[in-house]
């Protein structure tokens, strides 16, 4: 048990890193969970079931550490950090998808998930969201939470919470198609 | 009739929460006759499921 758990540390430590943007918070998270599972010393068939356990841990002690800190601070800051007109460009006067920014089919995209690279490529892509945006994104697309939850731990209105959702997609959006599926040379992004 | 731009706005919404009868009609319309909306749609699904996936990446 204790050698998986090493063996999955350095996904554990980005996967709170992208959430909590600190890297000793990020420690914290991860040291506590890894004490949280040798504490359950529950037994897993399997090495898939153990990982699904010790995320689903690290989970809660990442919404923990989001808590705490929502105490002490405001995130209203996710709506200004990308700016409304930020996607503005990709629409022309009549607000329709300009010829060269209409999105194109990207086949058959599922199978990207067995690929190493794509992988390097989507954290590098969601490493560059900024820091509040890329927070309240992950609550919800990472840590499951619905909006409504979000919005009361950060204190934010709904509407303003969709606006932040919306604009997180725009710019994931645009960098996987931009850096994977309709990247001539992928090799040369990483 | 929906442009692109609420159409965008409104399928990313309808990824938080249940849309009301009224958008949801008028968002299907829309898709029906816009190839990019359909696309961007789909995408919209990828992002989700890959972030679901994110963690186990590696297996």
């Amino acid at each position: 048990m204790e050698n998986e758990l090493i063996s999955f540390r350095s996904d554990m430590l980005k996967f709170a890193w992208l959430q909590l943007r600190d890297e000793s918070s990020a420690e914290d998270a991860v040291q506590e969970t890894m004490a949280a599972v040798l504490i359950g010393k529950q037994s897993f068939g399997n090495r898939a079931q153990l990982k699904t356990w010790v995320f689903a841990i690290l989970k809660n002690k990442i919404v923990d550490i989001i808590r705490e800190r929502a105490r002490f601070s405001s995130t209203g800051a996710a709506l200004e950090e990308i700016p409304e007109n930020a996607y503005d460009d990709l629409f022309d006067e009549r607000d329709h998808w300009n010829a060269d920014t209409r999105p194109s089919a990207w086949g058959d995209p599922e199978s990207s998930f067995s690929s190493q690279q794509f992988w390097k490529i989507f954290e590098i892509c969601l490493t560059r969201l900024p820091e509040n945006t890329a927070r309240v994104f992950m609550m919800r697309e990472m840590l499951d939470l619905d909006t409504e939850e979000i919005c009361k731990e950060l204190a934010i209105s709904p509407t303003n919470c969709w606006v932040v959702l919306h604009r997180a997609r725009m710019a994931l959006r645009l960098c996987l198609d931009d850096r994977w599926f309709n990247a001539g040379d992928r090799d040369a992004e990483l | 009739m929906l442009n692109c731009k609420q159409a965008t706005a409104l399928m990313s919404q309808g990824m938080d929460k249940k849309l009301g009868l009224w958008r949801q009609t008028s968002l299907r319309i829309h898709l029906m006759v816009c190839d990019g909306c359909r696309n961007f749609n789909k995408q919209l699904q990828f992002l989700r499921a890959g972030l679901r996936r994110f963690p186990h990446r590696n297996g």
